[in-house]
């Protein structure tokens, strides 16, 4: 209770005391070495304060500082409302003068804000997943990247994992919002290319109380497994509604359940079920030799001091991630121009696209001119629930 | 779909109804009496089905602060209201009930809470916290407006609506919990599987649907409220005050709302803005009533609790639109059918 007001409150600090500094560093005083200014818009409320809140929380644990430059970033809400998202990306074009944006948290409102960002040629770095933000890269899609996997690597590792344990046919049933449909989309060929029929197709709401029908019509068409795909807790119903009605096959989950409120809603309903999710997740059961290992143990060490343990969550990861792509792009941008500039944000850009193995929390990322998220399969793993917790599956199990 | 199915979603949506319907009649309450159509029902159950899963897990509910902060607010506005003719024993009237019972209601939720109590004392303790947030809300914001048109006390309901969901964002963060069942109890009828919880729900909204019947029957109190319903400024000139009689109605709202909330909360996960959405349903249920009628009123809700079902079982992706397509039927029947009655607020 008071971690969430710590964190509204907190937020609203950071906010006021970065635009502040912004208030001073615009006036003489600063003129040494030229802030770069990144803003910053996330949905902290609306449906998708879940993701929100933790992205801006991690924004925190950002670099202050890249070769020499005070790095500035100037949080806002967006509300999970696109106009509103529209809205802050002027804001930050026009009054804040920002030399990147990064957000937002869902896809329909970042799809709304690489138009604003194409426009005047600002960089957005997208933390929502679905593929069509960065794809294909186009003269809109050119200024656009983003950092978390795409649904098409994650819905891989799931037919994978299908593949490999003998199941033949999958019912779904997923959000009838951007992300139920993106899934969907990505699964079916994941499926086909692996032989597995997809045998019934059904949708709920996020804040649905009961989704027994979707349940019993999902059973009839008797399916081997069951695959949900929601976000946060509410991803935790459908997995409930199939135990209580004797579903015994199995359920896989996708990475938006990911976080550590879906194991304590879902409790005893969700232990056995197989999800595909970023390296930091178990970053303490990763091999070793994994490239992210430290990145990521670090970022949940630094996380869980600010606060408090147990607290961390991939989404914010996804915030990090963005954090250290533009401080591995930022030094070639500042060889080119001062920041404040156009000819700044087009390096900025030319930089990110640049990007080669840039060590994320959640795998290693090489970009091009026409992959924009450039992760490969280390950028995911396999996780089952075992006794309330995350574990971490073998490779190709 | 057999038969068994059928069954299933017949009794999935009866017992979602049954939440609907005490919604449904408390939004026919509220309205009768005071003209408000009361949008913000719905965040008390959010907000009572929330207190009630940080109570099961031993921490103080920020919901305290709340009742306080209303409390405040509420005994502020009607010392200034009533600043003409204020007497020594109405302020004392006022602090007892604005200041002093959230206080005790506070202090003994801070002293148990962490004591993680029986749920019985749990459940007491969250309607106490919730209820009497009703009239508090009243207070400061309809009373001074109650003779304004039904569009303004609309507008003001969303508002009080926007700042509680935007205070349970706050107080719950923005994941959900679900609530331990009364009871785990597991019974077998046919191919029915029927458990504790529902016939708790079930068995709780018929005693509350009597019990509201009896104090609109038999106590003094009750027909007051009716007459407000009936006539305003008739109960007024028999010596009904109509601001007791929506300070009533509105902490019945906050009862039935708290109630909701700490019934649904075991089968579902509650979320701080899941309230909205159960309302809503509540509110088509009511409109079908006409915002007049109790029984027609429970019968639609739990009509839109059986359609909800069984759209969710033919066409998941379109259940909402089903369930909410059935309003404008009605709304048709009811301009073409009825002889049509002007506002008299002009």
């Amino acid at each position: 209770m008071k971690k969430a007001f710590r964190i509204a409150a907190f937020t609203a600090a950071v906010t006021i005391s970065v635009s502040a500094l912004g208030l001073i560093a615009s006036g003489s005083v600063a003129r040494a070495a030229d802030p770069v200014r990144i803003g910053v818009t996330v949905s902290s409320t609306g449906p998708a304060a879940s993701l929100g809140i933790p992205e801006a929380n991690a924004v925190a644990l950002l670099a202050k500082e890249v070769a020499g430059h005070p790095v500035q970033y100037i949080v806002l809400d967006d509300g999970t409302d696109t106009t509103k998202g529209v809205a802050n990306m002027r804001k930050f074009i026009s009054e804040e003068k920002v030399d990147a944006v990064v957000g937002s948290s869902v896809t329909p409102v970042t799809l709304a804000m690489v138009e604003v960002g194409a426009e005047n040629k600002v960089p957005v770095v997208s933390l929502a997943a679905n593929a069509k933000i960065v794809e294909p890269v186009d003269d809109k899609r050119k200024w656009a990247f983003k950092t978390p996997q795409n649904d098409r690597l994650m819905a891989k590792g799931i037919a994978d994992h299908m593949a490999a344990n003998g199941v033949k046919s999958v019912g779904f049933i997923g959000f009838t919002d951007a992300y139920g449909e993106g899934w969907l989309e990505e699964i079916k060929p994941a499926l086909e290319s692996k032989g597995i029929k997809l045998v019934a197709v059904e949708r709920y709401n996020r804040p649905d109380t009961s989704v027994t029908g979707q349940a019993l019509k999902l059973m009839a068409a008797k399916p081997d497994a069951i695959m949900v795909a929601g976000a946060g807790t509410p991803a935790a119903l459908p997995a409930r509604t199939l135990k209580e009605r004797g579903f015994k096959g199995p359920i896989y989950q996708t990475h938006g359940a990911a976080n550590n409120d879906f194991l304590r809603v879902g409790g005893k309903d969700v232990e056995g079920s197989v999800l595909p999710a970023g390296p930091v997740l178990v970053a303490d059961q990763l091999p070793d030799n994994h490239p992210s290992k430290k990145v990521a143990q670090k970022f949940i060490a630094d996380y869980e001091a600010k606060y408090g343990k147990g607290s961390v969550s991939t989404f914010g990861a996804h915030m990090y991630d963005a954090g250290l792509l533009l401080q591995a792009a930022i030094p070639a941008a500042l060889k080119v121009a001062k920041p404040g500039t156009p000819e700044f944000r087009a390096a900025l850009r030319d930089a990110i696209e640049n990007a080669k193995d840039v060590v994320y929390t959640q795998g290693v990322v090489n970009m091009t001119p026409t992959d924009h998220v450039g992760q490969d399969d280390r950028a995911r793993v396999m996780v089952q629930i075992k006794d309330g917790a995350w574990k971490l599956l073998p490779a190709g199990k | 779909m057999d038969l068994s199915i059928f069954l299933i979603l017949l009794q999935d949506g009866v017992i979602n109804g049954a939440i609907y319907a005490l919604l449904g009649l408390s939004l026919v309450l509220v309205f009768t009496v005071t003209r408000v159509i009361f949008i913000p029902q719905g965040e008390f159950v959010s907000f009572g089905a929330l207190t009630l899963a940080l109570l099961e897990r031993g921490q103080t509910p920020a919901t305290i602060w709340l009742l306080l902060a209303l409390g405040v607010v509420s005994a502020v506005a009607q010392v200034w209201q009533g600043r003409r003719t204020l007497s020594a024993r109405r302020v004392l009237a006022i602090a007892g009930t604005d200041l002093a019972l959230p206080a005790a209601v506070a202090a003994v939720t801070m002293l148990l809470a962490p004591m993680k109590p029986p749920v019985a004392v749990q459940i007491a303790l969250t309607l106490a916290i919730i209820t009497p947030m009703g009239p508090y809300i009243y207070r400061m914001a309809f009373q001074p407006l109650a003779e304004a048109s039904t569009l303004v006390l609309l507008i003001a309901a969303i508002g009080v609506h926007l700042a509680l969901t935007g205070l349970g964002l706050v107080f719950f963060g923005a994941e959900g919990s679900r609530t331990e069942p009364f009871s785990s109890a597991m019974f077998e009828i046919g191919s029915l599987l029927v458990s504790g919880q529902s016939l708790w729900i079930m068995g709780v909204t018929a005693a509350l649907v009597a019990a509201l019947g009896a104090f609109f029957e038999l106590t003094l109190t009750g027909k007051a409220l009716r007459a407000t319903a009936v006539n305003r400024l008739g109960a007024r000139l028999v010596g009904i005050a109509p601001s007791m009689s929506s300070a009533i109605a509105f902490t019945l709202a906050g009862f039935i709302g708290a109630l909701s909330g700490v019934l649904v909360s075991p089968l579902t996960t509650i979320y701080y803005d899941t309230g909205f959405l159960i309302g809503l349903k509540g509110f088509v249920a009511a409109i079908i009533a006409g915002l007049a009628s109790y029984p027609i009123a429970g019968a639609a809700a739990i009509l839109v609790g059986v359609v909800e079902a069984l759209a969710s079982f033919w066409a998941s992706s379109f259940k909402e639109v089903i369930v909410f397509l059935i309003i404008i039927p009605v709304l048709l029947w009811r301009t073409w059918g009825a002889p049509v009655v002007e506002e008299d607020d002009h």
